[in-house]
């Protein structure tokens, strides 16, 4: 019986022929990736259990980003930091991005793409459940605990139960003013927020394929928004393109065979998506961006894992540039690498920076900043009973601040025509006009 | 392992994501230090929505005046308990708060992975909803052995899933417990 994608990459790594969905395996790991938030008690977990001068299985392997609570003044989070210096000089970690450093990256999932840590074919954990990124590499990667990550430093290896696939195929072409972001939404909305638990979501289809990878990554990202164990595409001239700027490190490219076992496939026209919103308080609260333009906003927040790369910029400014935003505008880029491409980056010869600011928009360090809401100081957190329009991954109570916000999640797109009227807008409107 | 788990009902509903569970604002505290670990249960469940906040009724806090304890030890959860973010946190903040046991329709996988690998409270399903059956503070019993939930306040019995192949692992106490003794770690 032929394998999934995600099947080979599993049991390559267990040493095994082949699996099947339900096996529990120990599968080898390539990378454990940790930040500020998990390290410290990864940390203290691993040295409970392997002894306070046991060493990590390979120090190689272990990538240290941190990103969450980076631009504040609380005193818990900036000690959580100093904890991560202590064990990186501790066990002479070579892959530690320091804050206050020219090493200092910003979002751990960008940062792992940028700096070649996303490998075709390897097996990458991370503290993280949007660790699910590194799947549009063509990899198996996955979000996981404390008490696991220390295992993994200990042992290099980890348990899975090889995870069965649902296959979402997208043929023809998505429309000009439709982004990666509405596309996950929208299968979101279709299958619910745990309409994947437990599986595999495989993206397929020439308009999947005719992607940047950026814009794979957001697909990816939000698999475990849907519950997904992970989110996979499978590597192609894209996606090496990509890794051999990064990294000189071999790789491995598995595809699905033709008979390989889905637990589910449905197969989309690309053509026919629309810009959607998820509006509060979850995810798969689905609706189009034509039925909510009467929802009136307090802010836009353009900025994480999945909605603040390079890509999602330079969709921002082509609708913000000589334009004035009617609402409170925040600009968080993921990483360093993508704040100096705002410096950088031109349309009709103003950098994207610039377009910004005389847009009026704030612009904010590179972090997860007020994706996750975080200490009360951080930059674009969502005060009181505000509406936001965020590009961010989540819209679950409180999760960008506030208990009382109202957080519609939508693409760049949508998020600056909104930006530019103080309602939920199409960016249709301005794309086409 | 104990095969009795009494305790009083904490009743949530659908979708209980991390960020309810505990807010990442509260993050920042150490899960070692005994003291400043009080802080999470201090917080646990401190994201709830009020009126989803100890079901049927709502607006029941989970723990009062700041105390890291609650009086509720056995969370009666709907679908995808724990969704969202794989912190740890979540788990541990409802450890720390009492929480011995959690019965849910179903759960998210991170979340069931981390309570069951760290060993912080087992993590039943329960055949049939719950959520509707049982109220905030009736008296629970969950017998192992049996497979079963008891709710003492109105005398009626209720069947649990099998725990499955995890219970090697919960019988072990966590994973590295487990590992030692499948040999594939070296006994400390």
């Amino acid at each position: 019986m032929g394998m999934t994608i995600t099947e080979k990459i599993l049991a390559a790594h267990a040493g095994k022929e082949s699996v099947v969905p339900g096996d529990n395996i120990w599968v080898d790991v390539d990378v454990l990736m940790t930040h500020d938030v998990c390290g410290p008690g990864t940390f203290a977990i691993f040295k409970k259990q392997f002894g306070e001068n046991a060493k990590v299985w390979d120090r190689d392997k272990v990538v240290i980003i941190p990103d969450h609570f980076i631009f504040t003044k609380d005193t818990h989070a900036n000690r959580n930091i100093d904890i991560l210096r202590q064990f990186v000089k501790e066990q002479s970690l070579p892959h530690y991005f320091d804050v206050g450093t020219d090493r200092y990256k910003g979002v751990c999932h960008l940062a792992l793409a940028q700096e070649g840590f996303n490998r075709p074919g390897e097996v990458l954990f991370g503290t993280d459940s949007h660790t699910s990124t590194s799947g549009a590499f063509g990899m198996f990667s996955t979000g996981i605990g404390n008490t696991d990550a220390a295992f993994i430093l200990g042992t290099g290896k980890l348990w899975v139960k090889v995870p069965e696939s649902m296959c979402f195929e997208f043929t023809g072409t998505f429309p000009e003013h439709v982004m990666a972001k509405d596309v996950i939404l929208n299968v979101i909305g279709d299958i619910g927020v745990d309409g994947a638990t437990y599986r595999a979501m495989e993206w397929r289809g020439e308009a999947v394929m005719s992607l940047s990878m950026e814009e794979r990554m957001t697909l990816c990202n939000m698999a475990i928004e849907a519950g997904g164990k992970n989110g996979i595409i499978e590597a192609d001239e894209v996606t090496t393109n990509y890794v051999k700027q990064r990294t000189d490190a071999p790789y491995t490219i598995y595809k699905s065979d033709d008979d390989a076992q889905y637990f589910f496939k449905k197969t989309y026209n690309a053509s026919e998506m629309e810009p959607i919103v998820a509006k509060p308080h979850s995810p798969d609260n689905k609706a189009k961006v034509s039925e909510c333009v009467d929802v009136r906003l307090d802010r836009a927040y353009i900025g994480s894992c999945t909605g603040g790369k390079l890509t999602d910029f330079m969709a921002a400014a082509r609708l913000l540039k000589g334009k004035k935003v009617q609402i409170d505008t925040f600009i968080v880029p993921a990483t360093r690498e993508v704040e100096q491409d705002l410096y950088k980056e031109k349309i009709g010869g103003e950098t994207l920076v610039d377009i910004f600011k005389n847009a009026g928009a704030y612009l904010g360090d590179p972090s997860c900043a007020a994706c996750l809401g975080g200490p009360q100081d951080t930059f674009g957190r969502a005060k009181d009973n505000q509406v936001v329009i965020s590009t961010t991954n989540r819209n679950f109570p409180g999760r960008m601040g506030s208990k009382q916000s109202h957080v519609y999640l939508a693409s760049p797109y949508t998020a600056a025509a909104s930006a530019l009227t103080g309602h939920i807008t199409n960016p249709a409107e301005f794309i086409y006009n | 392992m104990n095969k009795v788990i009494e305790g009083v009902a904490y009743v949530l509903g659908n979708d209980v994501d991390t960020d309810q569970i505990i807010p990442a604002e509260h993050l920042v505290y150490s899960l070692s230090d005994p003291e400043e670990r009080k802080n999470y249960g201090k917080f646990a469940l401190s994201g709830v929505p009020a009126d989803q906040a100890g079901l049927p009724d709502g607006k029941i806090p989970f723990t009062e005046n700041g105390q890291s304890e609650s009086k509720y030890s056995i969370i009666i959860g709907g679908r995808n308990f724990g969704c969202g973010s794989s912190r740890e946190h979540a788990p541990a903040c409802m450890e720390i708060a009492g929480v011995r046991a959690v019965v849910a329709e179903s759960y998210a996988r991170i979340f069931y992975r981390n309570s069951v690998d760290g060993g912080f409270f087992i993590p039943f399903e329960s055949v049939k909803r719950m959520v509707e059956e049982i109220k905030t503070g009736d008296d629970l019993v969950i017998d192992l052995n049996a497979s079963t939930l008891t709710n003492s306040s109105s005398n009626k019995t209720y069947e649990l899933k099998s725990l499955g192949e995890v219970i090697e692992i919960i019988e072990a106490g966590n994973i590295f417990e487990y590992a030692r003794k499948t040999g594939m770690i070296p006994s400390a």
